[in-house]
């Protein structure tokens, strides 16, 4: 992609620059689509209806609510420290906008071809706690200081779950580049990571097991990253006003949200990429099959969107489903059952790969 | 060691029940009531907005005197005596001009105590709940079918046919009186005796 925009401009700061936007004409109408998808799935899991009265069924309501907070007027409390104030929504964005630089889209389109992105993924995803901390500290709100703490405290422990089940996986794929890892579970679906990857061997069986605890790990400790139902305690409504964001009006309050749902698809795709193929078709290409190459792009585009966009409405569902869980739980959930999980996981599936 | 792994398990069973019981829910139809669309039917005794029918009401002020917060305000002209007002449905006869009716809907407690009374039955509840306003005035509802102008003739009419009234009144007093006084003169010069002279003042006072 980036070579194909270099030869198309002819400069390669243009076609960098444009490179690099490209994920935010994905993440902008998804937030549009995810804010929705949320309002609606929680309203007919409760038996209601949800917004319905902009457009057919209220589909334009996330539009009108963009719009509205567009115009509100940009509040900022007298106490607050005014330039880490303004800076944090920023900083939050980035954090969760620069994983997308690692995210294979396509084959042929991915931010950045580096070959530690799973690493840099781990690393930039501690970004979004700075600018957490940061918002919540500058707002000089002692719920969106308390809001603040939870989350640095929650983010930082669950790194620890989500790095060690991404190492096994490292170890079984024994890549750390996210592209070279979709490229693997090719063709089929029984390819998939999930499935024990694509070599075909009697380990392949006693893989998949251990790929189901690995893949209900990753899942639960990225959702409590994010900051997701039943591990919402940063913003918890009915104890923190609004966590780390009370603060916030209009546009930067819309920062924060851009985050959270940027930050979403992130992780449903890093999921999707490393147990589920990532862009790969599960059932071979239809570009193939009727000869066009330039269709194959498109689909896994499609395969890429639907797989992430499924892993986010699971998020949903369970959002809608659990309970928030207490601070002490949210503790004893990470430290004393994913974390030995995640190592006895570790080290039996290191194991069966040594077979 | 065995609770640690049962804990697991049933913390992992349970998040699925949950999740089987929302996913059934999402199917579930909806029980909104899409309201300004859809409105729910009202039961059949439902107390909202009052109304009031002019053509019937009589004036009679029971309604706004069994108000216990006092809403109602009723002022009413008596009818000239060649005028006719017609009838309300019942068939009483209507003989005063309602000139003013005005009920304070914000003061209301819809109590429906006004109702009850009303001999003619013309003050009653209606169906209608949507009824705010912006300003406070405008829930002062005014239910009078006079205009401003007809209200301030009828009162004159009425204030003349009353001056016309005292008028006549003073006029037959004056000429009562002075029709004592002739008769006084006549007796005080034809002189009679004590007992008619005692008995003649009651009947003065009488007439
Ligand atoms: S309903 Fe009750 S409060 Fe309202 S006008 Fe009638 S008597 Fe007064
Ligand atoms: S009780 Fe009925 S007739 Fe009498 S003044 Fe009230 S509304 Fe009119």
């Amino acid at each position: 992609m980036y070579n194909f925009l270099t030869e198309l401009t002819g400069n390669e700061i243009i076609a960098a620059f444009i490179s690099a936007m490209l994920p935010v004409v994905f993440i902008v109408p998804f937030v549009i689509f995810g804010v929705l998808a949320e309002r609606k799935v929680s309203a007919h899991i409760q038996d209601r209806l949800g917004p319905m009265r902009v457009g057919y069924h209220g589909v334009l309501q996330t539009v009108a609510d963009f719009f509205k907070l567009i115009q509100k007027e940009d509040i900022i409390a007298e106490g607050a420290d005014r330039k880490f104030f303004n800076l944090a929504p920023y900083l939050v964005f980035v954090g969760s906008y620069a994983v997308y630089a690692a995210l294979p889209f396509t084959s042929t389109y991915i931010g950045s071809e580096t070959d530690i992105g799973l690493f840099y993924i781990i690393a930039v995803s501690g970004f979004a706690v700075a600018g957490i901390l940061m918002g919540g500290w500058a707002s000089n709100n002692k719920y969106s200081l308390y809001g603040a703490l939870r989350s640095a405290a929650q983010i930082v422990s669950y790194e620890i779950p989500t790095a060690l089940v991404i190492l096994s996986m490292v170890m079984l794929t024994g890549t750390l580049s996210l592209a070279t890892m979709s490229e693997m579970q090719t063709a089929y679906f029984w390819n998939w990571n999930i499935f024990g990857g694509a070599e075909w061997a009697f380990t392949k069986l006693l893989l998949i097991p251990f790929m189901f605890i690995a893949f209900i790990i990753l899942y639960i400790s990225t959702l409590a990253e994010v900051n997701r139902l039943p591990f919402d305690m940063p913003e918890a409504e009915s104890e923190l006003v609004a966590g780390y964001s009370t603060e916030y009006s209009g546009m930067k309050f819309a920062m924060f949200f851009l985050a959270e749902y940027g930050n979403m698809f992130a992780v449903s795709a890093l999921v999707s990429v490393i147990f589920f193929g990532g862009y790969q078709s599960p059932f071979g290409y239809l570009g193939n099959s009727l000869g066009l190459q330039w269709l194959i792009p498109y689909e896994q585009l499609f395969w890429f969107a639907l797989k992430g966009i499924l892993f986010v409405l699971v998020q949903m569902w369970l959002r809608w489903t659990l309970p928030r869980v207490r601070v002490d739980q949210l503790m004893t959930i990470c430290w004393k059952y994913l974390i030995p999980y995640s190592f006895a996981n570790l080290i039996i599936i290191g194991l069966i790969t040594l077979l | 060691m065995k609770q640690y792994f049962k804990n697991t398990w049933e913390g992992l069973w349970t998040v699925f029940v949950g999740m089987k019981i929302t996913f059934k829910h999402l199917f579930v139809p909806s029980v909104t009531i899409q309201y300004p669309d859809v409105k729910v039917p009202l039961p059949e005794r439902v107390r909202n907005r009052l109304y009031v029918n002019m053509d019937d009401c009589i004036g009679c002020d029971q309604c706004a005197r069994a108000c216990p917060v006092e809403c109602i305000e009723i002022e009413t002209v008596k009818s000239m005596p060649e005028e006719d007002l017609g009838k309300t449905s019942n068939g009483k006869k209507k003989a005063l001009w309602v000139t003013k009716f005005n009920i304070d809907i914000a003061k209301c407690c819809y109590c429906q105590l006004c109702v009850f009374p009303c001999p003619t039955e013309c003050i009653y509840m209606t169906d209608v709940y949507e009824f705010s306003e912006f300003k406070r005035e405008d829930l002062l509802y005014k239910f009078s079918t006079l205009s401003g102008e007809e209200t301030l003739q009828k009162k004159e009419n009425f204030e003349k046919f009353q001056a016309e009234k005292e008028a006549q009144k003073a006029a037959e007093i004056k000429a009562k009186a002075e029709a004592a006084a002739k008769a006084k003169a006549e007796s005080e010069s034809k002189p009679n005796s004590d007992e008619t002279k005692q008995s003649e003042p009651p009947k003065q006072e009488n007439s």
